[in-house]
């Protein structure tokens, strides 16, 4: 079923797009820093920004395994474009697997079905940095409408964005750690720009800070609680879909890699150039990624249809795991890519040869800054305090 | 000192709640009383050295900890035999 699902005719439809069209503006993207307009289309027109909604609802009902294998193959040819589609689709999953009680939630994914439209998050603040379980801001109900304005520290895709999903305080008296999210709609709200995305890596994710103001209506507050949509849909969501497109770096860093090896192998036939050793070793790093990508992917896949459902996703066990997974492939990226450019040598060095591993290097960089491992690791010592089953 | 005395005076200590841990309603939800994800495990800590019991990971969850009746019926599953 896995196998099937990592390999289908979704995954192809990615590999196309990221052959056709994300490689060919990937370079441009990240040189000049902007939003990979061309790839984002061509997934709209693929009917992938509703992958996630229900099929009752007119979408493809995807699943994670399936989900983070289009992720991978999108990752190879544009990191930026994969962030922005991952990133995407951790908002539609929070509104189908926390809104679908609600009549406007319903309402709105049959017009994400037919619209495409573009999902951004804002869940950093300035205040709380990283710390996406605690907001400053909260929104304020009057009747039926609300007001809820956030001074974001990172918005990825902001201007490009046609709503933005926003964690905040349930009422201006709730303590912090007490959040909703709301959906916010393009028209309803206004966005400063406050900062510059001149960075690194992951360029083309357009994500500078921005002082966002909105109103609406207070159906589009996400029911339930967040702590709930935390745990059993952005965390894992994000975890697994950023590992899965964070393995796509890895696995195009191989692939230039080997070929470099290969070219040096022709050119001396009899003879097993040295590089070739170190290729056997980084081969053997990106198996065991690729594994855990896979591994966790379909073990949070089993737990939601399992009888159970999202109760088991509550647990602290599924939370360790989450945590081991983020910290493990967002360290092994960089660990990978590195070792491709030693292997390339001075052509993986340089940025206009075929085996330029520039970009993949720095958009890697970014991959433990997103949620800090630090404070990651934090939560994770905290909860060994009381988990047995370690 | 009742069992639900002890889980208040735990929560006083350990909770960070913003509401007070006496008069605080058995049923009130303590997450939105303030309880952090982070508190939650010294409020566990807490629990488990005072009654001298360790959860299982199966109590784990969110909503054990979510009041203090639901911590109440864990530690007294625990602690019957
Ligand atoms: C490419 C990219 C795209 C992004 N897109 C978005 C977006 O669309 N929307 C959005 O809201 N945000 C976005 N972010 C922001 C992201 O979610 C985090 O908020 C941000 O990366 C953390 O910023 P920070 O390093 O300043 O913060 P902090 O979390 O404050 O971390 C600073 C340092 O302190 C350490 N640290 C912090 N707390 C602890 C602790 N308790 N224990 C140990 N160490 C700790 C961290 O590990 C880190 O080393 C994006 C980030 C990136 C890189």
């Amino acid at each position: 079923m896995s196998n099937d699902a990592s390999q289908g005719a979704n995954v192809e439809l990615a590999h196309r797009i990221g052959s056709e069209i994300a490689a060919v503006h990937a370079a441009e993207v990240d040189r000049n820093a902007r939003f990979p307009a061309e790839a984002i289309a061509a997934l709209k027109d693929a009917r992938l920004l509703s992958a996630l909604v229900p099929q009752e609802l007119g979408g493809m009902g995807m699943k994670m395994v399936e989900l983070t294998a289009v992720c991978t193959a999108l990752g190879q040819y544009c990191a930026a474009t994969a962030m922005v589609f991952a990133m995407h689709q951790i908002q539609v999953a929070c509104i189908v697997r926390h809104g679908l009680g609600s009549e406007f939630f319903r309402q709105y994914c049959r017009e994400l079905v037919d619209k495409q439209l573009l999902i951004g998050s804002i869940t950093s603040e300035v205040g709380v940095g990283g710390d996406t379980r605690s907001s400053i801001c909260a929104v304020e109900v009057d009747g039926d409408r609300f007001v809820l304005n956030k001074d974001a520290t990172t918005v990825s895709y902001g201007a490009h964005a046609d709503e933005l999903l926003v964690t905040c305080r349930r009422d201006l008296a709730a303590a912090r750690s007490d959040q909703v999210m709301v959906l916010v709609r393009r028209g309803q709200y206004t966005l400063e720009q406050t900062s510059q995305w001149d960075t690194l890596g992951m360029r083309g994710t357009c994500s500078p800070g921005f002082k966002f103001r909105s109103r609406g209506d207070a159906a589009q507050i996400l029911p339930g609680d967040y702590a709930d949509s935390s745990g059993q849909t952005m965390v894992p969501y994000s975890h697994i879909l950023w590992s899965g497109l964070w393995l796509g770096i890895a696995s195009d860093a191989m692939s230039r890699a080997a070929s470099s090896v290969r070219a040096e192998a022709r050119r001396n036939p009899g003879t097993v150039p040295p590089t070739a050793l170190r290729l056997a070793e980084l081969s053997n790093t990106l198996q065991s990624m690729r594994s855990n990508v896979h591994d966790v992917a379909r073990d949070c896949q089993e737990l939601q249809e399992s009888a159970e459902g999202n109760e088991s996703l509550l647990t602290l066990g599924f939370a360790l795991k989450m945590n081991n997974l983020k910290i493990s492939c967002s360290t092994l990226v960089v660990q990978i890519v590195h070792q491709a450019l030693l292997i390339c040598g001075i052509q993986g060095y340089k940025n206009d040869s075929k085996f330029s591993l520039g970009r993949h290097l720095r958009d890697a960089h970014s991959a433990q800054l997103m949620i800090g491992n630090d404070r990651i690791y934090g939560r994770s010592a905290s909860m060994l305090l009381v988990y047995k089953d370690a | 000192m009742s069992t639900t005395d002890d889980i208040r005076q735990i929560l006083k200590a350990h909770g960070r709640l913003s509401a007070d841990a006496d008069t605080l309603a058995e049923d009130a939800d303590l997450y939105q009383a303030g309880l952090t994800s982070h508190a939650s495990v010294n409020v566990m800590l807490g629990l488990e050295g005072q009654f001298d019991i360790e959860f299982p990971d199966r109590m784990l969850k969110r909503g054990v900890f979510g009041s203090i009746a639901s911590i109440r019926d864990a530690i007294e599953e625990l602690t019957a035999s």
